[in-house]
């Protein structure tokens, strides 16, 4: 096979890895929006708020360092102790259910039944709050996370993809890193435990009922504020997810709040209530967006990963408004 | 659930005696008693001082013209509107001021005068959230689908059929709710509202809309439903002619007041409840 073909597919593989991280951003994002109807812009801080967490637990940072030193004139900065990372996750949660927990308390609980832009706005206020927590919390330098998943190209898929080459000299396989294969794998898992959760439990089923008519769920017996905690909580667990992946990836650092922003052309092409419309979104514009930088950089230059998401999110809206997998709002009149 | 099961409620009052209705039926002790309800939505008074109680497995019925407050006294009664003024005794207890779930997990279950159902999820899983506090199973088991959680499904699925099949509604089990028509939806609605074997189901408007057919399956479903579960019912309508068949008592409200109270017989000689209706002037 020619060189562009089998360089093509390799930028369409790479496309899928990178998608699914922008997936995973996208999945905790519909988790809200289909249970309460908020768009939650805090969403991609959560993220990052979660791999701060992850870190400063994993290091025994002392929270709040900077904050106490600068007050007190002291200099201390790590407990002198590293916590295990299968010990750091389970408490990274317990801190992300504590959050979920306590913007039901402070936030939501007074925004019931208001309109949608003002828990959007409420949520934007979220968003740099939390951001400016986790900078006075855990530093704003850029830290490595490491949860033990492996890094660098994968071998075995290089080889075993060698005979796709079809007798072309210069193709050794296709090169993959294989922590974007660990994503893939996480996404598939957290996506199955996802529906299963939602489709055959009963808080599963109460979370549909109350995406679906508030009303109807308190008089069958729902409690609105415990699914809010718990859409949260998932929401948050799944922004720890997400953080994880992209923190092993590019190192904990505040950008990776901006990359919640890319998930806004996944939700549009996916359509804003479809769990799998996160995914196949997220994979659409991965693998789009590196085969259009593919073909179309010779002719239009580079950097076009920057504004081609959002570009074909601009095609969606003009042609298909609600998304691949949305549901289409028909109005009667 | 079955007769057995529903007499190990324990009925509180058991001062006042039962009576027995003209088609032989015993009706038991008072369920609820609302003493002096008032409620006001700013200066609006829209339930004025209102008195009554329900007697367990009678169907009560709320009628009146449009505006009479009949929904807000339902509302009232499932907890969704709290009254400023007098106090709701329920099995024997003053209810405080409480969240509408809570009060359905006390046992009242209710339907909606424009269907609130989950238009998303088939008309299986709707009826299925009727009973959600009848499982117990905690939310880890419940979440990794331990052995009690299952079980738990499975019960809960049986008395979910068993509804299903009372209400013939066999056909339509996995079908999306969006999809039905409005009288099958009322008919699920209802049928979501009995899975919770409540100790009164309240029924705002259940054959608002119907065409005649219709109307007389859901009276029918109605009856039936007391007659096989014993359910203690409330249901508020319109339409007089179905509800003097219906209902064992009847309370009549005009501009959020009670003008009559009593058998349909008695309501429908009141001088009061005829001028309402017919409309004579009110100064």
């Amino acid at each position: 096979m020619s060189d562009t073909v089998l360089f093509a597919f390799e930028a369409a593989i790479n496309g899928l890895t990178v998608g699914i991280m922008y997936s995973l951003v996208a999945l905790g994002f519909v988790l809200i929006f289909k249970a309460s109807g908020i768009f939650n812009f805090a969403q991609g801080v959560m993220a990052l708020f979660a791999a701060l967490t992850l870190v400063g637990l994993q290091e025994g940072a002392i929270p709040f360092a900077h904050l106490i030193n600068a007050t007190f004139g002291t200099s201390i900065h790590h407990f002198g102790f590293n916590i295990p990372t299968l010990i750091a996750i389970p408490l990274t949660i317990a801190v992300m259910v504590g959050f979920a927990w306590l913007v039901e308390r402070i936030v939501l609980k007074h925004l019931v039944n208001q309109e949608p832009i003002i828990l959007f706005m409420a949520t934007i206020g979220l968003a740099y709050f939390l951001e400016g927590l986790g900078d006075i919390m855990w530093g704003a330098e850029v830290k490595r996370l490491d949860v033990g998943l492996p890094q660098g190209g994968n071998i075995w898929f290089e080889e075993n993809t060698q005979w796709l080459g079809f007798g072309n000299e210069n193709f050794y396989g296709f090169y993959i890193d294989t922590l974007n294969l660990y994503a893939l794998v996480i996404a598939a898992i957290l996506v199955t435990a996802l529906v299963i959760f939602s489709q055959y439990t009963k808080q599963g089923r109460a979370l549909r009922a109350v995406a679906d008519d508030h009303q109807a769920a308190l008089s069958v017996g729902i409690s609105l504020r415990f699914i809010w905690v718990l859409t949260w909580s998932i929401a948050g667990i799944v922004a720890l997810v997400a953080g994880i992946m992209w923190g092993s990836k590019s190192g904990v650092q505040f950008s990776l709040s901006l990359i919640a922003l890319k998930a806004l052309p996944v939700l549009i092409l996916g359509g804003f209530t479809s769990i799998p419309g996160a995914i196949v979104g997220g994979l659409l514009i991965g693998v789009g967006e590196k085969l259009f930088d593919f073909f179309m950089q010779p002719i239009i230059g580079g950097a076009t990963e920057n504004w081609f998401a959002y570009m074909l999110a601009l095609a969606f809206l003009l042609f298909r408004p609600q998304g691949l997998f949305g549901e289409k709002i028909i109005e009667r009149v | 659930m079955t007769v057995e099961q529903r007499e190990q409620v324990p009925m509180l009052d058991t001062q006042t005696e039962g009576y027995v209705t003209a088609d032989g039926r015993q009706i038991g002790g008072v369920v609820m008693e609302l003493k002096n309800i008032t409620l006001r939505f700013g200066g609006v008074v829209a339930i004025k001082d209102i008195s009554f109680d329900i007697r367990h497995g009678e169907i009560r019925a709320i009628i009146g013209p449009n505006g009479a407050g009949k929904s807000s006294m339902l509302n009232v009664i499932s907890g969704f509107y709290n009254p400023q003024e007098g106090e709701l005794i329920y099995k024997g207890y003053k209810r405080p001021q409480m969240r509408p779930y809570k009060v359905s997990r006390m046992g009242i279950a209710r339907t909606f005068q424009n269907i609130a159902l989950f238009e998303g999820m088939s008309v299986l899983d709707n009826i299925m959230t009727g009973r959600m506090h009848h499982m117990k199973a905690g939310f880890l088991s419940q979440a990794f689908w331990w052995g009690a959680a299952a079980r738990e499904e499975a019960e809960n699925r049986e008395a979910v059929e068993k509804i299903i099949d009372f209400l013939e509604i066999q056909a339509i089990r996995k079908t999306p709710v969006s999809r039905l028509p409005y009288g099958l939806k009322k008919r699920v609605e209802l049928a979501r509202a009995l899975a919770a074997e409540p100790q009164i189901l309240l029924l705002d408007e259940p054959m608002a809309g119907m065409n005649v057919e219709e109307k007389e399956d859901m009276s029918r479903f109605i009856l039936d439903v007391n007659d096989e579960f014993g359910t203690t019912t409330v249901l508020i309508e319109h339409d007089m002619g179905v509800v003097m068949d219906l209902s064992d008592r009847v309370v009549v409200m005009d501009y959020g007041k009670k003008i009559g109270d009593g058998t349909p017989e008695e309501v429908m000689n009141n001088q009061d409840v005829i001028d309402a209706y017919l409309g004579v002037s009110h100064d």
